[in-house]
C-alpha cells in the first residue's frame, strides 16, 4: 500500500469517525420519535465551545470535557422537555421544524454568550505525528478513532444488554406495543435526546484540537453527519458508523485522487446514487407498504 | 445665544445683507464641512465596517477638538449599508442629494463600492473607497480613489521574497471564499512576471476540517519548492498544522489574510517558520525606529486602543488614511470646492499613512507600492521582520 493512499485513509477515517458520532446522534433520536433533529450539529458546537471556555476559566482538560458533555446533555434534555415534549401529538414535520428553530436559537445564543471567533483546544496527548509506513497520523486522530470505538461498543451493549436500552429499541419498533407493555415512551424520548446531545458534545470535543471550533461549526458538521446517517440508513446503528466512515473516506480519496474542488460533489453524488438505488440506505430497514 | 441663532436662521433665506452682518456670526463659519460615509457596520462584513466607523468618529472628534480645518468644524454623516450593495446606492444618493456632503469616505466591501461608482461619477464628488479589489481603481475613474492595498500586491510581495530563496515552482492551495478566490486569480496572473510557475493548484471548502489529502498530493509532487496558501479564517491554520503533520519540509507562505495574532494562537507551534506579507500596523512595535512609517502606525494604534479598548485592525487603518487624504487635500486646496479637492487628492505625493506611503497620480488612484507590505516570518510564535 502506498504511503499516499495510507495518508488518505488516515485522514478519511479521522473525519469519518466524527461524522459517525454525529450520525449516531441523528439515528438515536430518529428511532425514538421518527424526528430528524437538526439541532444535532449545535450539540457538537456546544460541546467544543463549552470545553474551550471551561479551560479558559482554569479547569483541567478532562474535567472541562466532562462538564461540557454534561452541560450539552442538559441542553439536549431541555430541548426535549420544553420544545419537543410540549408539541407532542404534532406531526413529524412540525417537530422537525421545531428542531430547526432550536438550532438557529442555539447558534445565535452561542454567538452572544461566547464570541464569534475561532478557538482551538490543546491536543489530549501531544502534537508529535506518528509515522506509519511513510504516512503520518496525529495522536489526536487515534483518540478520535479510539473513543468512537469505545462509544460504539458501549452503545451496542446499552441497546442489547440493558433493560433501558431494550425498552428504547422496543419503542422504535412499535411505539404502541411498547406503551402497552409498560414502557414509558416519554422517558425514552427524553433519554434519547440526552444521549444524542452527549454523543454530539463528545464529537465536538474530540475534533476541536484538530479543526478548531466556533459558534457556527455545527452547521456543516450537522449536515455531513446527517448525510452519513442517510447513507448508512436512518435509524441503523451500524449504518450510522459505516456511513460516517464511508463519507469521510470518500471525501479524502476524492480530494487526493480526483480533485479537491469536487470532493464534496463526489461524496454527495455517491450518496445520492445510493439513495436512488437503495432508498433506505446501506443498512436501513427495508420498509414495504403493507396492503 | 438663542436670539442669535434665530437671526442666523433668518439670515440665510434673506440672503446676505446688512442684517446678516449685524448678527456678527459669519454664516459660513457655522456650516461644518460634511464628510459622508456608508460602511458595513453590521452584517457579514461587520469586521470591516465596525473599526472603520470607529476610526472615522475618533478622528473627526479629534480634528474638531483642535479647531477643525479651514476654520470650520467637520461633520461626519455615516450610514450603515450592512454589506448590501442596494442599500449602499440608496445611502450614497441620500448623501449626495439630501445631505449635500463635500466628500465621501466609505464602502467597506468591493461590491458596495462598485455599486455606487456610477452615482459618484455623475454627481462629481471626491470619493475614497475602503475596499480591497483592484477593479475599483483599474481602470482609473476620475472621482474614485482607494486606500487599502490589493491582493495582487500581496502575491507580488511573496513572489519577490521567493526569488533570493531560488524558488521558481510552487504549489498553490486556496479556500473557496471570495477573498481566497480573488487572491488565487491575482497570484496566477502575476506569477509569470516574477518567473514563478504554479505547478499545483489545490482548493478546500470553507468548512473543511482536514487538508492532509490535498497536501499529501503536493508532497508527492517533487517539483514543488514552496507552498502558498491564499485564504483567511480557520482554513490556513488547519493547512499549517496539516503541513507540519505530514512532515513537509519546503517553505510555507501564507497571505495577509491571516496576519493577526489569532492565526498564531490557532496554529500553535506549526506556525513557526511560516512567512507572510502584512501591513506595517500589525508589527508597529517591531518596526525599526528609523522607519518613516513607525510613528504614524504607532500613533494610530495608541489613539484607537486608548478610546475603544480593543485591538486595532488594518481595516480601521484604511479609514484613517481615507479621512486624512481628504482633509489634507482640502487644506492644500484651501477650499472645499469638489473639483479642487479631487485634483489635490490626485496630486498627493509622499504622504505617509497607516497603510504606507501614498503617491497618487492621474494613472494611479491608490498610490501605494509594495513597500506598504512587510514580509514577516513567525519565530517563537511571534512576528519577526524578514530583512
Amino acid at each position: 500500500m502506498s504511503a499516499q493512499l495510507l495518508q488518505y485513509l488516515f485522514s478519511g477515517l479521522t473525519v469519518g469517525a466524527i461524522y459517525a458520532l454525529v450520525a449516531l446522534g441523528f439515528s438515536i433520536i430518529y428511532n425514538a420519535c421518527r424526528v430528524i433533529n437538526f439541532a444535532q450539529g449545535e450539540f457538537v458546537m456546544i460541546g467544543g465551545m463549552a470545553t474551550v471556555s471551561l479551560i479558559a476559566s482554569g479547569l483541567p482538560l478532562p474535567l472541562a470535557a466532562l462538564l461540557a458533555v454534561g452541560a450539552t446533555t442538559l441542553v439536549g434534555l431541555a430541548l426535549e422537555r420544553f420544545a419537543v415534549e410540549r408539541a407532542r401529538g404534532a406531526s413529524v414535520v412540525t417537530l422537525i421544524i421545531i428542531t430547526i428553530g432550536a438550532s438557529i436559537l442555539l447558534r445565535g445564543l452561542a454567538g452572544l454568550v461566547w464570541d464569534k471567533n475561532l478557538h482551538g483546544l490543546p491536543t489530549f496527548s501531544g502534537d508529535r505525528p506518528i509515522a506509519i509506513g511513510g504516512a503520518t497520523i496525529l495522536p489526536q486522530s487515534l483518540w478520535v478513532l479510539g473513543v468512537t470505538l469505545v462509544v460504539v461498543v458501549a452503545l451496542w451493549w446499552f441497546f442489547n444488554r440493558t433493560l433501558h436500552g431494550k425498552a428504547m429499541l422496543a419503542t422504535s419498533h412499535n411505539r404502541l406495543a411498547a406503551q402497552l407493555v409498560g414502557i414509558s415512551v416519554r422517558r425514552v424520548l427524553l433519554v434519547s435526546f440526552g444521549l444524542s446531545a452527549a454523543l454530539g458534545a463528545l464529537a465536538g470535543i474530540l475534533i476541536a484540537p484538530i479543526t478548531f471550533t466556533a459558534w457556527d461549526v455545527g452547521v456543516m458538521l450537522g449536515l455531513k453527519g446527517f448525510a452519513a446517517a442517510i447513507l448508512g440508513g436512518l435509524g441503523s446503528g451500524p449504518g450510522a458508523v459505516l456511513g460516517g466512515l464511508a463519507l469521510g473516506l470518500l471525501e479524502a480519496l476524492a480530494a487526493g485522487y480526483v480533485s479537491s474542488a469536487y470532493k464534496d460533489v463526489i461524496a454527495f453524488g455517491i450518496m445520492l446514487a445510493v439513495l436512488v438505488l437503495m432508498p433506505s440506505g446501506l443498512f436501513g430497514e427495508r420498509t414495504a407498504e403493507r396492503v | 445665544m438663542g436670539i442669535r441663532r434665530m437671526f442666523a436662521a433668518f439670515a440665510r433665506p434673506l440672503s446676505i445683507g446688512a442684517f446678516a452682518i449685524a448678527t456678527i456670526l459669519p454664516a459660513h463659519a457655522q456650516q461644518p464641512i460634511k464628510i459622508g460615509s456608508f460602511l458595513s457596520v453590521t452584517g457579514p462584513a461587520a469586521f470591516l465596517g465596525d473599526p472603520e466607523q470607529k476610526t472615522l468618529e475618533l478622528y473627526v472628534d479629534k480634528i474638531n477638538a483642535h479647531g477643525g480645518i479651514l476654520g470650520r468644524k467637520l461633520k461626519l454623516i455615516a450610514y450603515d449599508s450592512a454589506g448590501n450593495a442596494d442599500k449602499a446606492r440608496t445611502f450614497v444618493k441620500r448623501l449626495i442629494e439630501e445631505d449635500k456632503v463635500d466628500a465621501i469616505v466609505g464602502g467597506s466591501t468591493t461590491g458596495e463600492t462598485m455599486a455606487v461608482i456610477p452615482l459618484i461619477e455623475q454627481a462629481q464628488v471626491p470619493f475614497i473607497s475602503l475596499a480591497g479589489a483592484v477593479v475599483i481603481v483599474e481602470p482609473v475613474k476620475k472621482w474614485v480613489f482607494k486606500t487599502p492595498h490589493t491582493d495582487r500586491m500581496a502575491c507580488e510581495k511573496i513572489f519577490i521574497d521567493m526569488k533570493p530563496r531560488n524558488i521558481t515552482k510552487i504549489g498553490l492551495i486556496s479556500g473557496s471564499g471570495g477573498f481566497d478566490k480573488s487572491m488565487r486569480a491575482q497570484c496566477m496572473q502575476v506569477a509569470g512576471k516574477y518567473g514563478i510557475e504554479i505547478v499545483a493548484d489545490e482548493t478546500y471548502g470553507a468548512n473543511d476540517s482536514d487538508m492532509t489529502a490535498q497536501l499529501t498530493k503536493m508532497r508527492q509532487n517533487a517539483q514543488i519548492q514552496a507552498v502558498l496558501n491564499a485564504g483567511f479564517g480557520a482554513g490556513p491554520a488547519i493547512v499549517t498544522k496539516n503541513f507540519r503533520q505530514i512532515g513537509m519540509s519546503v517553505p510555507l507562505y501564507q497571505s495577509h489574510g491571516v496576519a493577526s495574532k489569532e492565526f498564531i494562537k490557532l496554529a500553535g507551534d506549526a506556525a513557526n517558520g511560516v512567512r507572510l506579507p502584512a501591513a506595517a500596523l500589525l508589527v508597529a512595535d517591531a518596526l525599526p525606529f528609523n522607519d518613516p512609517q513607525k510613528h504614524v502606525v504607532l500613533a494610530y494604534k495608541h489613539d484607537f486602543e486608548a478610546r475603544y479598548h480593543q485591538d486595532v485592525s488594518t481595516f480601521g487603518g484604511h479609514a484613517y488614511d481615507g479621512l486624512y487624504l481628504v482633509i489634507d487635500a482640502m487644506k492644500k486646496a484651501r477650499s472645499i470646492d469638489k473639483a479642487k479637492v479631487r485634483d489635490a487628492i490626485e496630486s498627493t505625493r509622499g504622504w505617509m499613512g497607516v497603510d504606507g506611503e501614498f503617491n497618487m497620480s492621474p494613472t494611479d488612484h491608490m498610490g501605494l507600492d509594495l513597500s506598504a507590505f512587510r514580509m514577516l516570518e513567525i519565530k517563537n510564535s511571534d512576528w519577526t521582520l524578514v530583512k
